[in-house]
């Protein structure tokens, strides 16, 4: 048999089948079994556009607490709050006695989505190599199913800030929702910053196992005159370019990808976070910052209490980095990674609490009670893990505390947030409520399952 | 001259008072703390309660009790006191951790190598750890003997060592042994073993040896001892490789094995039947939730992380419910720090337990009476009892919260660890810098 033969055979068939099909959807197909298989979808799995969360102890985090109240969602948004407000019957119902309401947390600063095993390279996404990398975006990269992800999101984090990391441009961070069946789903705002990182506190940072251990040793003087040259390329790139469509005579410049990156960020509309460390530096950060007209966001900030009043001078929000790490100067005392938060809150500098990690995500809450421990009010660590990464992010808008008008982005808790012993009962991202397994639960369910064969 | 005598004077002053103070600071092993939550841990909480301690042991539990004149008092009231947090897993206060340059290498001794000038012994105390179970490295699949020693800062190496401990020998497992995970440099050859079929080989390899070699020693005990000895009767040579490993097989040591997944505990189980040696707990042990009637039968405690995993590929299903649900099952399981900075947050660490299923009371146990069970001083410290060494740490709140911090850490009475102080230090030289 000739292959053409076969082929020809194969279409037939495929035709065939073609046919088949148009002919029974069609036919038997009718609107009401259609109807029928809709509904073997149970009606708790639909999200309804109309949802009440009624009885719930609310912790607006903006506004009063209410003792006992209700939350009534409509597609997606929170429409009314209040001890008592009017609940209309098409609304589904979910009784909260005994439960506490909070707004989700978001994750100042994290990998998730780009770090699954962090020993195993093939696993890894977040650190290109080079140092000048303003042209990779996190969102890019972004393993929507990351096994960390449902993790976070029952532990009560529903956003986090994604970032790139390494060199001294690391890339472009982003702002996710912890839910979504693609990265783009996850989108809250693709491009959020471009990652920059400084030198460290010498000697601070050390690698794990001989890994990842300290950046080249070069000062912040050098690290940021090497910016501000970049930064001026990209300002004479633009301008050369402008020339060029004006004046014909004049050739468009050569493609310079770099410049091309770091457009948004000179001309105000990209923030930069710095990944900042000691004193010195920071006084030093501030003044490129406000010589290059940037906006900026610094992250890290271990010495950021000798400096606190600089820092809350220049406006400057800091994003607090892992509070799992030793003090980077033995001088500094056991505890100024502990009381750093604080003192930089009581100074006046907007704060917020991120776990800096894939793995270790869900364990926002307890770096911000870790810090409360050690002098930061209670409730301003609770705000720095909600309302102020939200302000910080320009999102406070749509999320970060429980208001009329934003995102459903909901907790729900049997005790204090963030505390260790608390369990997340449910979480709503956008008035959606997430599906609170993950690898910790499924796979503690499939070995149970042992013991019950018995 | 005259300025000199009185610089010399000044400092005489000066030096007279810095012995005081610190012989403040030591309270000599004599202490009284008064109205603090006692959490006795093998017992009911005791809400403002007295702890008397004279030279060093738990002398009085109860309530308005008064002290010899001269005993430092300590008000405690509205803290938390716990027995001292022990860690049964790290390896702080060493000059090295891992003879890695061999598989085989139980004749090193990390009691050799103890760093007393360590900083982590001080971060250590910031977090209420007054014992730890400091071991040597996993780098190979036999590593050396490991010591317990309590953190006393500032004392020589010699007197922190806990003798009553259970002498323990360090196996290891896994993608460590294998070095799965070491970057591969041309022309540098693999150590054998390379696969955990090759780790077990080579323990087996090892045990069978040491048989051998105690069988000659036994050989020669008899022909010496009998009526007639041989004339020319010489002893066998002496390895101290392997009289390490005859020690355990005559059930003088503890084997201590760093392992993740299910396959080699279960085969390191085996092994330990077959040669009848005794395994003191496994370390790390990710999967541990996964065997637990082998570690039940077995009798055999595990030495975990509470959710510190993926960060390589045998600890991706490392699940956080693991010290809770082994606990649960009825194994004895322990909470290990493996780091000189996880060390100082163990009790954070212990308390997110809680949320995986566990009460606050099981959940602190894990930190004290279950890890000085597992190294065998359950006798000396691991609770509040009368009669126990005064090894205690304070808290200002439920050591088990997120929002707690470690106030005060004493060893056999002694402070070794006072926020209040390093407080009262810190604002003495911020006010004298700015004087100047």
């Amino acid at each position: 048999m000739s292959p053409h033969k076969s082929l020809t055979i194969k279409n037939i068939k495929a035709i065939f089948i073609l046919l088949l099909m148009i002919f029974f959807t069609n036919t038997q197909l009718t609107p009401s079994l259609r109807a029928e298989s809709l509904k073997t979808i149970p009606d708790s799995e639909k999200q309804p556009n109309l949802l009440a969360i009624v009885n719930a102890r609310i912790v607006p985090v903006v506004g009063e607490e209410i003792p006992s109240g209700a939350i009534l969602i409509e597609n997606g948004k929170i429409k009314a709050i209040g001890p008592d407000i009017d609940i209309p019957s098409e609304a589904r119902v979910i009784e909260a006695r005994g439960l506490i309401a909070y707004p989700g947390m978001i994750d100042s600063y994290s990998s998730l989505g780009l770090v699954e095993i962090s020993g195993v390279s093939a696993t890894v996404d977040n650190r290109e190599t080079g140092r000048i990398n303003p042209q990779v975006k996190a969102v890019e990269a972004l393993k929507y199913d990351s096994m960390h992800i449902p993790i976070a999101r029952s532990n009560g984090i529903v956003a986090a800030v994604v970032s790139p990391s390494g060199g001294l441009i690391a890339g472009q961070s982003t702002l996710v929702k912890l839910d979504g069946w693609t990265n783009r789903e996850m989108v809250i705002k693709e491009s959020l910053a471009l990652m920059v990182e400084l030198p460290g506190i010498r000697g601070a940072r050390r690698g794990f196992m001989g890994f990842g251990g300290q950046q080249p040793a070069i000062s912040t003087e050098k690290a940021l005159a090497e910016l501000k040259e970049l930064f001026h390329q990209a300002r004479m790139y633009e301008k050369r370019r402008e020339l060029a469509k004006k004046n014909l005579l004049l050739p468009q410049p050569d493609f310079d990808e770099t410049s091309e990156c770091l457009l948004p960020v000179v001309k105000g509309e990209l923030p930069v976070i710095f990944s900042v460390h000691a004193d010195k530096d920071i006084i030093q950060t501030i003044k490129f910052v406000q010589e290059e007209k940037i906006k900026a966001i610094f992250y890290q900030v271990e010495q950021g209490f000798k400096v606190a009043e600089e820092i809350k001078k220049a406006g400057i929000p800091c994003i607090i980095g892992s509070l799992y790490d030793q003090p980077p100067v033995w001088e500094d005392g056991y505890d100024s990674l502990f009381i750093n938060p604080g003192i930089l809150n009581k100074a006046g500098v907007k704060i917020a609490f991120s776990s800096s990690s894939a793995s270790a995500a869900k364990d926002l809450p307890y770096h911000a009670a870790k810090a409360a421990a050690f002098g930061l009010d209670r409730k301003e660590a609770l705000k720095a893990v909600t309302i102020y990464p939200a302000e910080i992010f320009g999102v406070d808008k749509m999320m970060g505390s429980l208001e009329p008008g934003k995102l459903a982005n909901i907790v729900l808790t049997d005790g204090d947030l963030l505390e260790l012993g608390t369990t997340v009962a449910k979480v709503f991202i956008e008035g959606k409520e997430v599906d609170m397994g993950n690898r910790y639960t499924e796979l503690m369910e499939k070995f149970k399952k042992r013991e019950k064969e018995k | 001259m005259k300025n000199q005598s009185l610089k010399i004077i000044f400092f005489l002053a000066l030096s007279i008072l810095l012995v005081f103070s610190g012989s403040w600071l030591l309270a000599g092993g004599n202490l009284l703390i008064k109205n603090a939550t006692i959490l006795p841990v093998t017992g009911e909480p005791i809400p403002k309660g007295d702890v008397l301690i004279i030279n060093g042991l738990i002398k009085q539990i109860g309530q308005n009790l008064t002290a010899p004149a001269g005993t430092r008092i300590i008000e405690a009231s509205g803290k938390y006191l716990i027995p001292g947090i022990i860690d049964t897993h790290t390896h702080i206060a060493l000059s090295g951790t891992n003879e890695g340059t061999d598989a085989v290498t139980p004749e090193v001794n990390m009691a050799e190598v103890i760093n007393a000038d360590d900083t982590s012994i001080f971060t250590a105390l910031s977090g209420g750890v007054t014992m730890v179970h400091t071991m040597h490295g996993s780098a190979n699949v036999i590593g050396g003997m490991n010591v317990v020693l309590k953190l006393k800062w500032g004392k020589p190496s010699e007197q922190l060592i806990v003798k009553e401990a259970y002498p323990t020998l360090k196996f290891a497992l896994g993608e460590n042994v294998k070095q799965s995970n070491r970057v591969l440099i041309p022309g540098r050859l693999q150590r054998y073993p390379a696969t955990r079929m090759g780790a077990n080989a080579l323990i087996r390899r090892e045990l069978l040896r040491a048989r051998d070699y105690m069988a000659e020693w036994d050989r020669y005990e008899k022909l010496k001892n009998s009526k007639n000895p041989p004339a020319n009767l010489l002893p066998p040579r002496r390895d101290l490789r392997l009289e390490t490993l005859a020690d355990l097989l005559r059930g003088k040591l503890y084997a201590r094995c760093h392992a993740y997944v299910a396959t080699e505990m279960v085969e390191f189980l085996n092994l330990a039947k077959e040669f009848g040696f005794k395994v003191g707990a496994f370390e790390h042990a990710w999967e541990a939730y996964k065997i637990t009637d082998e570690l039940l039968s077995a009798g055999v405690g595990i030495s975990v992380f509470i959710d510190s995993w993926a960060y390589k590929m045998e600890a991706a299903e490392g699940i956080a419910y693991n010290a809770a649900y082994c606990t649960q099952r009825g194994i004895l399981v322990s909470i290990n720090s493996d780091s000189a900075e996880r060390i100082r947050r163990l009790f954070n660490e212990a308390g997110k337990a809680v949320k995986y299923g566990l009460t606050r009371d099981e959940a602190l146990k894990m930190i004290t009476i279950n890890a000085a069970k597992q190294l065998g001083v359950d006798r000396l410290v691991g609770s509040i009892e009368v009669g126990k060494q005064a090894d205690l740490a304070l808290f200002n709140e439920h050591p088990m919260s997120a929002y707690t911090r470690c106030d005060l850490t004493i060893i056999e009475g002694e402070v070794y660890f006072d926020r209040e102080q390093i407080i009262k230090e810190r604002e003495e030289a911020s006010a004298k810098k700015g004087g100047n």
